[in-house]
C-alpha cells in the first residue's frame, strides 16, 4: 500500500492541548478516544475563560456595553459554523445542547408536525442511540413505522435495496460515519435518493463533522446534527443545522424566553430563526468557545485533518496487523478512504473492559463497551468493543504504545 | 496506586479461563433469568433448579461478560450449589458488605457503618475484594449476584 503523505505533525500539535501533557498513572498519557470527546486547545479555553472574565452578561436583551460584547461574540460564533457547514445563512445554525438533542428536536418539531400513523422513517444498522430512541418514541407517539438499512460484510451500508427501504418514506436519518465501524456514508448519494423518494433527509454528523471538510449544500442534506465537543470544543453545545424553509414551517421545541417575539394572557408568537428554537439563556461561554474551535480547525485547515488522519489510518490498520496478525480484528471497511479514524477490535478473545482496564495501566485511554450503538452490536454479534480513536494530535508514537500496551494484555492474560 | 495484581488475582484468572457450571439447564423444571449491565453489555443468563426444601439443587450460567464478571458468576455458581435460600441470602449480603465497605471508604470516610456483615465463609470469593479499588468495575462483579437474587425471587413465587 502506497503511504500517503501526512501534512500534519500530531506531535507538535500536541503541545497546544493542555490536557495530553499530564501524565496518568506515571506516564504520558496516551489519549485515543476522540470520538467520545475530543481534547480542546489552548485557544478554546482561553476564549471561554475571556468570555467569564471580561464580558460576562446575559444576551440579546441588554443595551450596555458588554452584553452587547457578548452578543456579538455568540453571533459571531454562529456564523464561524455556518461557514464551516456551507449554509447559505445564520439563520439555519441553531445552537443546541449537543447532537442528541439537535436530534430530538428534528424529531419532535419536524416529525410531530409531519408525521402520522404508519408514515415512515428509514434509518441504518449503523446508527448512534441518538438517532435511534426519538423515532422508537415517535412509534409509541404517533405510531410511524421505521425501516432500516443493512450493513455489507465489512461494514458499509448496504444500499442494494435503498429505493425500495425508501420507497414512500417521509424521512430519511442516517449517520455520515459510524462512530463504531468508522465507516464514511455516501451521503450525497443518500440525500440524492431520499429526495427522489419525496423523503427529507437528516444527517447525524457527530462523527463526520470534525475531521473532515463540510458543506451542506454538497452532501444535499435537509437537516444536519452535530456535537461541539466532539470538534475541539466545549460540552454542551452542539448544533442543528436545517433549511430555512423547513425551520420556518415547523413549530418551536421549547418555549419560554428568546424563542419570542410576543407573549400575551392568549397565546404568544415566536420568534424569528434561529432563536425561535432557542429558548431561555443559550450556553454563552461553550457558544463562544465552539467558535474559537471552529477558528482553530480553520487554521489546520479540514483537509489537512482528513489527510493526517487517512495517514494514521493505515499506520493504526497495517501496524496492529503485522504486529497482531490473526491475533486482532479490526472492524469495519479495510480501505483508509472509506472509513475515519475509529477502531473498535476484538483481541485475544479478550473481553473489552479487561482490554482497557489493562491499557489504562500503560496510560492509554480506549473506550471499550457498546459506544451507544447496541442494534449494531447485536448484527456484529457481539455485546462490546474496544474501540480506539484519533485525532489531529494523535501521532504514530501513540499508535506504537496501543500496541506496545496490547501486547502486555496479551501477555498478562495469557500467563 | 492500586496495580492491576490487586484486580487480576490468579484465582479469578482461573474462574475465567475454566468457568464452572457453564451451561444450562432444561427449563422448566429450572427457571431461567437474565441479568444486563447496561454499561458495558454484558449479559448473564443463569439457570437455576430449587428442590423442594428451596435448595438450590443445580445452577448453570451462560452469557458473555468481561474476566470480572464471568469469574463472580463462575465463584458464585460454585458457592451456592446445594445451599439453601436463606444460607445465600447471608451469602450475597456478606458479598455485598465487601464490596460496598470499601465503596464507603473510598468516599473519603474511614470506616463508615459498614453494610451489617453476616458471618459467612466467602472462600473464593474474597479474591474479588480487589474489584472495590476500581469502582466502575464494582457493576461487574455484583451482575451475577444481583441476577441470582431476581431469580431465587422469580423461582419461590
Ligand atoms: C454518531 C454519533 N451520533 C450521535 C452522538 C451523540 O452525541 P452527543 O452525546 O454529543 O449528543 C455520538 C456521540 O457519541 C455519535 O458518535
Amino acid at each position: 500500500m502506497a503511504v500517503s503523505t501526512d501534512p500534519l505533525d500530531g506531535t507538535l500539535l500536541k503541545e497546544q492541548f493542555p490536557l495530553l501533557s499530564r501524565e496518568v498513572h506515571g506516564k504520558p498519557i496516551v489519549y485515543l478516544d476522540s470520538a467520545a470527546t475530543s481534547q480542546k486547545p489552548l485557544s478554546v479555553l482561553d476564549a471561554m475563560d475571556d468570555y467569564y472574565r471580561t464580558i460576562n452578561s446575559n444576551v440579546h436583551r441588554g443595551v450596555y456595553m458588554i452584553a452587547e460584547e457578548a452578543t456579538n461574540r455568540t453571533e459571531m460564533a454562529r456564523a464561524l459554523v455556518r461557514d464551516f457547514i456551507g449554509a447559505r445563512s445564520s439563520s439555519e445554525i441553531i445552537f443546541t445542547k449537543n447532537a442528541t438533542e439537535a436530534l430530538n428536536m428534528v424529531a419532535q418539531s419536524w416529525g410531530r408536525a409531519n408525521l402520522s400513523a404508519g408514515d415512515v422513517v428509514v434509518l441504518s444498522h449503523m446508527e448512534h442511540h441518538a438517532n435511534i430512541v426519538p423515532w422508537h418514541m415517535l412509534v409509541a407517539e404517533i405510531g410511524i413505522q421505521l425501516r432500516w438499512i443493512p450493513l455489507d460484510a465489512e461494514g458499509r451500508l448496504d444500499l442494494t435495496e435503498l429505493d425500495t427501504l425508501l420507497d414512500g418514506a417521509k424521512v430519511l436519518s442516517v449517520t455520515a460515519m459510524s462512530n463504531v465501524l468508522g465507516t464514511m456514508n455516501p451521503v450525497r448519494t443518500l440525500t440524492d435518493a431520499a429526495r427522489k423518494a419525496g423523503a427529507i433527509s437528516i444527517i447525524d454528523g457527530c462523527q463526520s463533522v470534525p475531521h473532515s471538510a463540510t458543506n451542506v449544500q454538497d452532501l444535499g442534506a435537509d437537516f444536519l446534527a452535530f456535537s461541539g465537543h466532539k470538534m475541539c470544543g466545549p460540552t454542551g453545545i452542539g448544533v442543528l443545522y436545517g433549511r430555512e424553509d423547513l425551520l420556518e414551517a415547523m413549530p418551536p421545541f421549547l418555549g419560554g424566553g428568546e424563542m419570542i417575539r410576543d407573549v400575551r394572557l392568549d397565546g404568544f408568537t415566536t420568534n424569528e430563526l434561529p432563536w425561535k428554537f432557542e429558548a431561555g439563556t443559550p450556553a454563552i461561554a461553550e457558544i463562544i468557545g465552539l467558535g474559537a474551535a471552529v477558528e482553530w480547525l480553520n487554521g489546520v485547515g479540514m483537509d489537512n485533518i482528513r489527510a493526517h488522519e487517512i495517514s494514521l489510518t493505515e499506520y493504526t490498520i497495517s501496524t496492529l496487523h503485522q504486529r497482531f496478525g490473526d491475533r486482532i480484528r479490526i472492524h469495519g471497511p479495510s480501505s483508509p478512504l472509506e472509513r475515519g479514524g475509529v477502531f473498535s477490535f476484538d483481541f485475544d478473545g479478550l473481553h473489552p473492559h479487561d482490554i482497557s482496564q489493562v491499557l489504562d495501566q500503560h496510560a492509554v485511554c480506549v473506550r471499550a463497551g457498546h459506544h451507544c450503538a447496541k442494534p449494531l452490536m447485536k448484527l456484529l454479534g457481539i455485546g462490546a468493543t474496544a474501540r480506539a480513536s484519533v485525532y489531529v494530535y494523535n501521532d504514530t508514537a501513540d499508535i506504537d504504545a496501543l500496541a506496545d500496551a496490547l501486547d502486555a494484555t496479551g501477555a498478562f492474560f495469557t500467563l | 496506586m492500586p496495580g492491576l495484581e490487586d484486580l487480576y488475582r490468579e484465582i479469578i484468572l482461573d474462574h475465567y479461563r475454566n468457568p464452572r457450571n457453564r451451561g444450562e439447564l432444561e427449563t422448566p423444571p429450572a427457571h431461567r433469568v437474565e441479568g444486563f449491565n447496561p454499561l458495558c453489555g454484558d449479559e448473564i443468563v443463569l439457570y437455576l433448579d430449587l428442590d423442594a426444601d428451596g435448595r438450590v439443587a443445580d445452577i448453570r450460567i451462560s452469557g458473555q461478560g468481561c474476566s470480572i464478571s464471568q469469574s463472580s458468576a463462575s465463584m458464585m455458581s460454585a458457592a451456592v450449589k446445594g445451599k439453601t435460600i436463606a444460607e445465600i441470602d447471608d451469602l450475597t449480603r456478606a458479598f455485598k458488605a465487601m464490596m460496598s465497605i470499601h465503596e464507603n471508604s473510598l468516599e473519603g470516610a474511614e470506616t463508615t457503618d459498614p453494610i451489617e456483615a453476616p458471618d459467612v465463609k466467602l472462600g473464593d470469593l474474597e479474591a474479588l475484594r480487589g474489584v472495590v479499588k476500581f469502582p466502575v468495575r464494582i457493576k461487574c462483579a455484583t451482575l451475577a449476584w444481583n441476577t441470582l437474587a431476581q431469580g431465587i425471587e422469580e423461582a419461590s413465587a
